[in-house]
């Protein structure tokens, strides 16, 4: 099955290798990067400055550990691609989008329409997280 | 209690919306049913052995007039005239079609009410004392730190596909009236060594296959550092919690496996990220809901005296009443276990009529409890008798609160996917083997528990008495266990030996409770006679 890919970013993509997190070790140079559900996406800190893609693999939509890794990476500064590459569904494309994803690689092809949708699910949001989105309570209390 | 503002009702109403193409998308078949599924079960949807099942989520287990009139609506205009009050407070809907949930997700969203996270692997309705704000032994309400719970774990966008469902349980006294530590996350409002609020958490405990206690994790946590707390003890789990087999992916196997030790120090280290991160609601916040939950306007001058002079009530007071914080108040629980009736269901009137007493004698305000029973927190001792008459004309004032006639039972083969044996019939059983009021009383407070498989909906491991239904050879049997509990002195139940037929376990409890009466000294319980003299007498009177 073949992928398509929908950035929600403005720079071109990354042409750099995507060298697998387990073989880091032998390219400290690398640009991109893939991270498997139970790698420890902490692990990247010293190479936030230098990577421009960061896929997250989601092997099936139901393991939610990737959730987790983008939201660390984005919490420690990450601004470069952070792609959701896999069992991606519109419908946990929101939740996505709140994580810090903002490129999507899914194994069944999705709409860019269907992803903005997605995005506008929620009037508001009752979590501050890393998408910039204002919380509920902040809405409340100015 | 707590209404829902424009943004809470505007996250509720956007539900619907996307419930509602989920559903149409899944009639045309763009959604096949392995995709439907986790969204459906998001929304409480289950396809049972006969239909679709809907669990709607009540909140702590707090619930208005308005809102519990509307409960009784939906079980005549969606169901069959009744529904089922579940452990978990919530409520669940038997014969339900899918084309029409998408209308009655839109008729609950009218009264600010709705079914999310009400399965699936994601935060699940908070649970939390059913006799919150009303309790004379509360050191703080728990019901304000539920509400901030509620609305950070709703639509979590971290934590909606966890290894496994998380249940979060909290309570505001020293009685555990709502089995708190054995929850995913237990949190206990005490006060710290300095006599300031502080939150006791508990993680990594449980019911099911497994069933454990869990430890306390952190001894006082400040209680606006909460929501940063719970993002770090869930990161934990969500990161490291066991994916490979779906009956070790409950954190109480991640606890377990790592040690309580391990495990605190993992949530400390990311808690004290997450502390830098300003992802916690501020004391504005905290205290714009608190404010929501302060005391109803009691009557100073309500009168302290009840006239019991009705042998009945005096019976039904006796059982089914508790002390209020408040001079001249009173908390009535009302019981859903007639004598042969199925625990937990209520008719559309009964529903309908709780609400309008509710209204007119409770502050307009009703608890679901985790036993399955309705409480109405805020009455006046005056009012009493007339509640209990009405009470009784429709079948609701049984009084046998914590009894052995108040039985807790999961819906069981009748209804369930999941069961392995039927429940529901052999509670009724038991129901109508200790029939007599006088023989119930006679045996004291005692806890009986119903689960139809492993899962243990009906809490088993907890009750005094505990029955196990599972599916021998393709017969139905039932394991008994002995000495669990679920308040302040949790315990966890004993298997007493080889299983029985349905018959057979309602002769092997008269047995037990035979024993009790003969060995039980002063004013023990059953569970207390049990941790006393142990399993041998039991299983000789059992087996012998």
């Amino acid at each position: 099955m073949g992928e398509t890919l929908i950035r929600l970013r403005d720079d071109a993509a990354s042409t750099a290798p995507v060298v697998p997190f387990a073989d880091l070790g032998d390219h400290s140079n690398a640009r991109a990067v893939r991270l498997m559900p139970g790698d420890d996406a902490r692990a990247l800190r010293p190479l936030l400055e230098q990577l421009d893609l960061v896929e997250v693999a989601f092997p099936a939509y139901t393991d939610g550990r990737g959730y987790s890794a983008a939201r660390i990476l984005r919490e420690y500064g990450y601004t470069g691609e952070l792609r959701a590459v896999g069992d991606v569904l519109v419908d946990q494309i929101s939740h996505y989008h709140r994580c810090g994803f903002d490129a999507f690689a899914p194994v069944q092809p999705i709409t860019r329409a269907a992803v903005d949708k997605a995005i506008a699910t929620w009037p508001a949001v009752y979590q501050r997280t890393v998408d910039g989105r204002t919380p509920i309570w902040a809405l409340r209390h100015g | 209690m707590y209404l829902y503002d424009t943004h809470d009702q505007a996250m509720v109403d956007a539900r619907v919306t996307e419930f509602t193409d989920q559903v149409a998308r899944r009639l045309a078949g763009t959604l096949t049913e392995e995709q439907f599924r986790p969204l459906r079960l998001k929304n409480g949807l289950y396809l049972q052995l006969h239909a679709y099942m809907l669990r709607v989520a009540i909140p702590y287990g707090t619930l208005n007039a308005r809102q519990m009139h509307m409960l009784g609506d939906i079980a005549d205009r969606y169901d069959r005239g009744y529904a089922h009050f579940t452990t978990r407070q919530n409520i669940q809907y038997n014969w339900i079609k899918l084309d029409q949930s998408p209308a009655l997700l839109a008729d609950l969203a009218t009264v600010g009410m709705h079914a999310i996270q009400t399965s699936g692997n994601c935060i699940r309705n908070t649970t939390a004392d059913h006799f919150a704000g009303a309790a004379a032994d509360e050191i703080a309400d728990p019901r304000p730190y539920a509400e901030l719970l509620r609305q950070w774990s709703t639509f979590h966008p971290e934590f909606d596909y966890l290894p496994r469902k998380f249940k979060v349980a909290i309570i505001g006294s020293d009685i555990d009236r709502a089995a708190m530590k054995l929850h995913d996350i237990g949190i206990q409002v005490v006060n710290d060594p300095a006599g300031q609020i502080a939150l006791r958490v508990y993680v990594g405990g449980g019911m099911g296959r497994t069933p454990m206690i869990a430890p306390v994790i952190r001894e006082f946590l400040p209680p606006l550092q909460m929501i940063s707390y719970l993002e770090a003890a869930l990161r934990v789990y969500n990161r490291y919690g066991r994916r490979d087999n779906k009956y070790k992916a409950r954190i109480k196997i991640l606890v377990h496996e790592i040690g309580a030790d391990e495990y605190r120090r993992q949530v400390e280290e990311e808690f004290a990220h997450i502390l830098t991160l300003g992802l916690e609601p501020p004391p504005a916040e905290f205290a714009r809901i608190a404010a929501q939950f302060a005391d109803p306007a009691f009557d100073p001058a309500a009168p302290d005296a009840i006239d019991l002079s009705d042998p009945d009530f005096a019976v039904w007071v006796a059982q089914n009443v508790h002390a209020h914080k408040a001079p001249g108040y009173a908390i009535v629980t009302i019981s859903l276990k007639p004598v042969g009736g199925i625990p937990g269901d209520a008719s559309a009137d009964q529903i309908r009529l709780m609400a309008a007493i509710a209204q007119e004698h409770s502050f307009d305000e009703l608890r679901v409890t985790h036993a399955q029973n309705i409480v109405l927190p805020h009455v006046k001792k005056a009012d009493l008798y007339a509640i209990w008459q009405q009470l009784d004309a429709a079948g609701l004032a049984t009084a046998n609160l914590d009894l052995i006639g108040d039985i807790i039972a999961c819906p069981g083969l009748d209804y369930c996917s999941l069961a392995n044996a039927r429940s529901i019939p052999l509670a009724q059983k038991i129901s109508e083997r200790f029939a007599d009021g006088d023989r119930q009383r006679n045996l004291r407070e005692l806890k009986l528990k119903i689960s139809g498989c492993i899962n243990a909906c009906g809490h088993h491991h907890a009750g005094h008495i505990g029955i196990l239904g599972v599916d021998r050879k393709g017969v139905e049997n039932y394991q008994l266990l002995l000495g669990g509990c679920e308040g302040a002195d949790t315990s966890i139940g004993t298997i007493t030996g080889p299983g029985f037929s349905e018959d057979g376990v309602v002769d092997a409890i008269e047995r037990a409770t035979n024993v009790y009466l003969d060995r039980r000294e002063g004013d023990e319980r059953f569970v207390d006679t049990f941790r006393r003299v142990g399993m041998a007498p039991f299983k000789d009177a059992i087996y012998g």
